[in-house]
């Protein structure tokens, strides 16, 4: 697999650090059934997801990267914003 | 039919005519007391044991594909009581004792093979959580010992010894484990349940849930629709879509694991063989092949095959352990997708919606947990009361936070299993 940082181009996969689906954080103030669904609950599709990769081994950005977990192919990958990867 | 020593002596000197196939292959009723959605390892033992243990004999097993064809085939067949966890000890010690009257119960040959695991670790670190584990299972009961590095090497000379990156300072064992061959496994729970009477129902995939005022009235399936007051999921990687059918969003991600297996050899290694350092796992399975894994690829994938970067990092582990095998030929390898909680630990519960029943998140660990994830769940759905064994595996735990039961030591977060 083969993913493609916005900066560094088309990389290894070893070179990136996974953190799972791309979510936006909660506010601080938001209930605890909120944080919950935030940090356990996942839709899990067995197709396109979002997700957070960070480029390591590379330019250390945070991406937003849009993969098929069916069959592996990346469809998009742009840097993520700040503080968004929450 | 029963099987028996006379039976083959019989079959052998009659040309193997009198066989007959192991379950039979009825058509779906509109109407089950029960239905299990998933014929897998634990959905088949969930059947057998409501049979068995609760007379619930009106109940249909709904496989997508066919028996054997998800990861109670793909496993690579390791049976241990090993665990050090609150919550899960117990069970997989529940486990292992069921394991050993299996094929007696069955009547039905699983190969079950207690040779001992050996979990090898290669620090002082790894070395004391390896006694404080041994304290724990031989306080529970079950059996475990330290070898030192001399004991060790008398018992399988093969490791590398020499290594100096990843010394080898000893090994946990635990003798009553070893491996079960794992389509039998499900065959023998697929012809136990079926002679109990229930219906074993292949290529039927579940589409949908159906509820009327928050219980559980049926399902649909490719082959129709299937009514039911009790619906019991048992779908291992696939659990979140089931799940969803009835609107729940589980704490679950789904994960490849990869397994290989070399051509046949004449018998070197004795074992079941883990290590520490590097993550590596390998037995030889009856055949001669030897059969051996390493970690997940540790993103959410639905593939059922995995990516080189891990088939690089496994057959890393195997030379730097075992640089014995190294000329050894590859000759398989397949992956199976599993269902991974955020703790690492498995589910087993009811839902918000009454009469629906859930069995996941056995991550990477499940194939051991067969019998008694089937026994504890046809607890919960006969009673609705959790069975003893496996009182800790509530669903609820990620919300209160309150026995949470993280095997690894990584947290609750979903990345990090
Ligand atoms: C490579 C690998 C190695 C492993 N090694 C070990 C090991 O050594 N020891 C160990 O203890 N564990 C091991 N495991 C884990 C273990 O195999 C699993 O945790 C366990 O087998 C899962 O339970 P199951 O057998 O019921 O799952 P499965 O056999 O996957 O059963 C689930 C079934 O549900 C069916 N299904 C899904 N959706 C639907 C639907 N909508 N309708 C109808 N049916 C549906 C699927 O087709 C499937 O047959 C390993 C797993 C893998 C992949
Ligand atoms: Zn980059």
């Amino acid at each position: 697999m083969r993913i493609t940082c916005p900066l560094c181009g088309e990389r290894d996969r070893r070179e990136f650090y996974y953190r799972g689906a791309a979510l936006a954080a909660p506010a601080e103030g938001d209930s605890p059934e909120v944080w919950h669904a935030h940090v356990h609950l996942r839709d899990n599709p067995a197709g396109p997801v979002e997700e957070w990769w960070y480029h390591q081994q590379g330019c250390g950005s945070w991406i937003r990267v849009r993969r098929d977990t069916a069959s592996h192919e990346m469809l998009a990958a742009q840097l993520a914003t700040s503080g968004e990867e929450g | 039919m029963r099987f028996s020593g006379w039976r083959v002596l019989r079959e052998g000197l009659t040309g193997n005519r009198g066989w007959q196939g192991h379950w039979r292959d009825p058509d779906p009723k509109p109407q089950y007391d029960a239905v299990i959605i998933g014929g897998g390892g634990h959905g088949l033992a969930t059947a057998y044991y409501l049979a068995k243990d609760h007379g619930m004999t009106n109940i249909a097993v709904l496989e997508r594909g066919y028996i054997g064809g998800g990861n109670v085939g793909r496993n690579t067949t390791i049976v241990r009581a090993n665990y050090y966890l609150p919550g899960n000890s117990e069970f997989y010690s529940h486990s292992l004792k069921l394991w050993e009257g299996l094929e007696q119960d069955l009547n039905y040959n699983a190969m079950m093979s207690q040779r001992g695991i050996l979990n090898v670790f290669h620090n002082d670190a790894q070395r004391d959580s390896a006694v404080r584990r041994a304290n724990a299972i031989i306080n529970q009961g079950d059996d475990a010992e330290i070898l030192s590095r001399d004991q060790l090497r008398d018992m399988v000379p093969l490791l590398n010894y020499a290594n100096n990156r990843f010394p080898i300072q000893g090994a946990l064992l635990q003798r009553r484990a070893g491996t079960a061959r794992h389509d039998a496994v499900a065959w023998g729970f697929a012809r136990g349940a079926d002679q109990r009477g229930v219906d074993i129902l292949q290529n039927c995939e579940v589409t949908g849930i159906r509820t009327e005022g928050g219980k559980v009235i049926g399902v649909e399936t490719s082959r129709g629709l299937i009514r039911a007051g009790k619906v019991a999921m048992a779908a291992a990687g696939r659990s979140s879509q089931v799940a969803a059918m009835a609107g729940l969003t589980l704490p679950i991600e789904s994960h490849v694991l990869q397994a290989f297996v070399s051509e046949g050899l004449k018998p070197i290694i004795d074992h079941v063989l883990t290590f520490a350092e590097g993550h590596l796992y390998i037995s030889q399975s009856d055949k001669g092949g030897l059969v051996f894994g390493s970690y997940l690829d540790l993103y959410a994938s639905y593939a059922a095959r995995g990516n080189l970067p891990m088939v690089e990092h496994t057959m890393e582990a195997c030379m730097a352990m075992l640089p014995a095998i190294g000329k050894a030929r590859l000759l398989r390898s397949w992956g199976g997708i599993m269902d991974m909680t955020p703790d690492g630990s498995p589910i087993i519960d009811r839902t918000s919606i009454e009469g629906l029943y859930l069995n996941a998140g056995w991550c990477y660990g499940g194939f051991k947990a067969t019998p008694a994830s089937g026994q504890c769940y046809a607890h919960l759905i006969a009673t609705d009361r959790p069975h003893e064994a496996a009182a800790g595996f509530r669903l609820n735990r990620f919300e209160t936070g309150r026995g949470l039961m993280d095997e690894e030591a990584t947290g609750a977060q979903h990345n990090l299993h």
